[in-house]
């Protein structure tokens, strides 16, 4: 059975191992790329002691599993890997990795900032920070949005109130 | 026609983890907030019309002309922030 392209889960993962995974075997990968995101001790001028990270259970997962298949249909890449976690972080924890293999750079390198653009306006999850100031949900960004633009996709995210 | 609604993050803190709606005839997304707006309170402010709020339909994204089915699953909640 294939290795799982997208998983959830409360865990740490080791990027070492997920990237010996991702390109096991298969000698036709010339390039490997992976993006980790951590979490930050601060936050829009605030010190964040720790997050909550909420998911939608079901949607999450085919959400992107949707977008690593339009990734594929857009780059020439060989394998793809995400884990995102979920529940309780702290600063320094990591938070999400995308890995991309394919036979030359460019398309991995692509294909992973096209996978996190996407990710970040289009997959339900929510980050809930605790700070001196109490807990707050942090607010979508709409750098985020215009990020997720330059490969052509509205991501209609941080965008104006319906 | 009964649908199930689902609440996440801020919304979810609000109105819970989620409710039925029971909406007369066809209907879209649009109605089915407007008819969960029209309950006040809480749902009032929490899904009024101006919040920046999304929505999905069976798990996928929608906009909020989509048509609504029986049984299906409706979900409202604020702007993404993962990764």
């Amino acid at each position: 059975m294939a290795a799982p392209r997208v998983t959830i889960q409360a865990a740490d993962f080791d990027l070492g191992a997920e990237v010996a995974a991702l390109r096991a075997g298969d000698a036709g990968v010339g390039a490997v790329a992976s993006f980790i995101g951590t979490v930050r001790d601060r936050n829009d001028g605030s010190a964040v002691s720790a997050m909550e990270l909420e998911h939608y259970p079901g949607m999450t997962e085919k959400a992107i599993e949707a977008m690593v298949d339009a990734a594929f249909a857009r780059f020439d890449i060989r394998a793809v890997r995400v884990i995102h976690r979920v529940g309780r972080l702290a600063p320094l924890d990591q938070v999400v990795l995308v890995a991309v293999s394919s036979a030359h750079r460019g398309a991995a390198f692509q294909a992973c900032e096209f996978l996190m653009d996407y990710l970040k306006t289009q997959a339900p999850f929510w980050k809930k920070e605790q700070t001196p100031e109490g807990a707050r949900w942090v607010d979508a960004r709409v750098a985020d949005d215009a990020a997720l633009a330059r490969w052509g996709i509205a991501a209609g995210n941080a965008g104006p109130a319906a | 026609m009964k649908i199930q609604v689902r609440y996440f993050a801020s919304i979810r803190e609000a109105l819970g983890p989620g409710e039925s709606l029971e909406l007369p005839g066809a209907a879209t997304v649009a109605q089915a907030r407007d008819a969960l707006i029209g309950r006040g309170g809480a749902h009032a402010t929490a899904l009024a019309r101006g919040r920046a709020l999304r929505s999905a339909l069976d798990q996928a994204l929608c906009d909020e002309s989509a048509p609504l089915t029986d049984g299906a699953e409706l979900a409202f909640f604020p702007p993404v922030t993962g990764g």
